[in-house]
């Protein structure tokens, strides 16, 4: 197992309370695996992916573990934390378009990075990553600027995973890029794992569609706890949370005209986390709730590798 | 780039010619005649004298011709490097006048507005990063910021030169002094310098460093500072990114300023009797000297001109995205 977190619990401290961003989470990660962490905004899926390599000011570690390859984590240690970013746990991050510092020539910048993290720039090395993403040379010698978005983006992969961390986390990569900018962008990071730059891989997003076609596994959150998480396809073909289920039908269908039957959401909206209700969170808004889920729901492995936390599943 | 320069240089050369026309126009709609002030101080009776003397004076300085040809005549004159000659210290030249005064001011200006703009950078992003001098010291920065510069000048005058007695309080040196190359004389010239360059310092440093402070937490918080720290890398290179980035809004602040920092150094001259430019234009007001008061505006105006043309210079040279806008023109 490269990825263990259990009963992950991260708080966000504003004036009115403690937000229970992420409360109680628990999952794992196979070696080589790709996990598509889906759900709406708000969820704490982006909240998730920050605590594995850097918490914000407001957040704090209240409880639970994350081991990696065998070692935990220190993330509530921001500077404890130093010694795995970048070399174990490395980050794309959903700013990418603005993550290089647009006074730095980029070969200098990668350089004074590198060297702050006591290691050598591997022009050769580099130059490979890059003509593997489709990025050429000369980008090297030109400042961020002279980038268009999508160049922008992938320098940022190449540089987030020049060490070859053990886990990466891709937080909404995907979401301010056109549909084919999308698809190369998940044909490299598909490209990384296979050239053995990262090992497992956290890929965050709303998009389930996209998702389906890179993630092993996705894993869907609700108001900050698991709600289902099983192999790509099997959460796409027979999901068994309503919540999921309920996700998955607000999506447009190829070949459809939705002129008869209009787009349904989910109606309603994800509780408050600030105070969150008792017992199973989607209740108020799930079509089939009863008095069983008044208590919590624990997280039942239903099939293989098919966890859900529904009484009704 | 050429472009962008030639572009620029155009409009200097159109501030310029602006400028030194409001100069000539501003002494010419003051109220009073330099003429009848030079004939009363020669104190004569007669007035067949009065007059003879009256149309000598107006012909030598060229007042009997109509304003347009004074106007030609007086740009005529100044591409010759003639500045004509000071009603003031008549018959002394402009241009000598000047010279004698442009020293000081430049002694006391180009120091203190370099130094204050480093060393309020630095402090602005140091106080930036210690929650104790935040709360502490820049308060005061607002202070001295907020403070008129001959104020200042006044209550340094009054508590480090007339209560605790360690500064002189007037003058460039002691009236005992002749100017010459002996060490004694230059402590002298540093010791009256001490108290105008001070005032002009501490205010400008209290601007400085606020915004600096500002800057720098803005650019702590960017996003490519939390990339940065997102992969690990040590404050100190972070720092150095968001000084570096902080730094180009604050050289824009100094070409902005640069004028009202002449200006704040002219009146502090006048509060120290400093015999800079400032004292100079005083004394050619009181006296009404045409000539005295555009040369000095002149010199003040080509000053800031090329002052704000290497500030133009060193910020294409720093800032990489002025060149990008070059290339599609848009500068």
């Amino acid at each position: 197992m490269s990825l263990q977190v259990s009963e992950l619990r991260v708080y966000y401290r504003t004036l009115k309370g403690e937000v229970r961003a992420l409360d109680g989470m628990t999952f794992e990660l196979g070696d080589g695996e790709i996990l598509g962490l889906v759900g709406e905004s708000g969820c704490g899926k982006s909240t998730l992916g920050k605590s594995l390599i850097r918490m914000d000011g407001r957040m704090r570690h209240v409880g639970g573990t994350v081991v990696l390859d065998g070692q935990e984590l220190p993330i509530g240690d921001d500077r404890a934390m130093n010694d795995f970013r970048f070399r174990e746990v490395s980050l794309i991050p959903q700013y990418a378009m603005s993550a290089l510092n647009p006074t730095r020539k980029l070969r200098k910048m990668v350089t004074e990075l590198l060297r702050s993290r006591g290691s050598a720039v591997d022009t050769a090395e580099l130059e490979r990553r890059m003509d593997q993403v489709g990025l050429p040379r000369e980008v090297l010698d030109r400042y961020p600027i002279e980038l268009s978005g999508g160049m922008k983006q992938r320098m940022v992969m190449v540089i987030s995973t020049l060490l070859d961390p053990s886990l990466l986390i891709a937080d909404e990569v995907t979401s301010a890029l056109d549909v084919s900018t999308q698809k190369a962008v998940a044909r490299a990071l598909l490209g990384f794992r296979e050239s053995g730059y990262v090992k497992s891989m956290i890929f965050v997003t709303h998009d389930i569609a996209l998702t389906h076609h890179i993630a092993d596994t996705i894993m869907v959150m609700y108001a900050g706890r698991l709600a289902e998480k099983a192999p790509a396809d099997v959460i796409v073909k027979a999901p068994r949370h309503p919540y999921t289920k309920l996700l998955l039908d607000s999506l447009p269908e190829v070949g459809v005209r939705y002129a008869d039957r209009r787009l349904e959401g989910i109606p309603g909206s994800p509780p408050s986390l600030l105070d969150p209700p008792t017992g199973c969170r989607f209740r108020a808004r799930c079509p089939i709730a009863g008095d069983e889920c008044a208590q919590d729901p624990p997280v039942a492995e239903l099939a293989p590798d098919h966890h859900v936390a529904c009484w009704k599943a | 780039m050429r472009r962008y320069f030639s572009r620029k240089l155009l409009i200097y050369g159109l501030t310029f010619f602006v400028a030194v026309t409001v100069n000539w126009l501003i002494p010419r709609f003051m109220p009073g005649d330099p003429v009848a002030g030079m004939v009363a101080r020669a104190n004569v009776a007669q007035p067949e004298a009065v007059e003879a003397m009256r149309a000598y004076y107006n012909d030598l300085f060229g007042f009997d011709q109509p304003l347009w040809q004074q106007y030609v005549n007086f740009w005529g004159a100044m591409f010759r490097g003639d500045f004509g000659i000071s009603i003031w210290l008549f018959p002394t030249p402009v241009s000598t006048v000047i010279n004698g005064a442009v020293p000081y001011t430049l002694g006391l200006i180009i120091p203190s507005v370099l130094l204050s703009w480093v060393v309020g950078n630095r402090f602005g992003a140091y106080a930036a990063r210690r929650k104790l001098l935040d709360n502490t010291v820049l308060p005061v920065g607002y202070v001295l910021t907020a403070m008129p510069y001959m104020w200042l000048a006044v209550l340094l005058a009054w508590a480090l030169g007339v209560i605790a007695g360690l500064f002189p309080v007037a003058g460039g040196y002691s009236f005992s002094m002749r100017p010459n190359w002996s060490w004694t004389f230059v402590l002298d010239l540093l010791h009256h310098w001490t108290l105008p360059f001070l005032s002009l310092f501490l205010v400008a440093l209290g601007g400085w460093a606020i915004g600096m402070r500002n800057m720098i937490i803005y650019e702590l918080e960017s996003d490519y500072s939390n990339y940065l720290s997102a992969l690990g890398a040590p404050a100190r290179l972070i720092r150095r990114y968001a000084f570096r980035n902080a730094v180009l809004p604050q050289i824009t602040g100094l070409a902005l300023q640069l004028g009202v920092l002449v200006a704040g150094a002219l009146v502090t001259e006048i509060v120290f009797a400093y015999p800079g430019l400032g004292s100079l234009i005083l004394k050619a007001i009181q006296n009404q000297d045409f000539f005295l008061l555009q040369g000095t505006f002149l010199f003040i105006v080509l000053g800031v001109l090329i002052a704000n043309f290497i500030i133009d210079i060193v910020y294409v040279v720093v800032d990489p995205r002025t060149r990008a806008g070059m290339a599609g023109a848009q500068a």
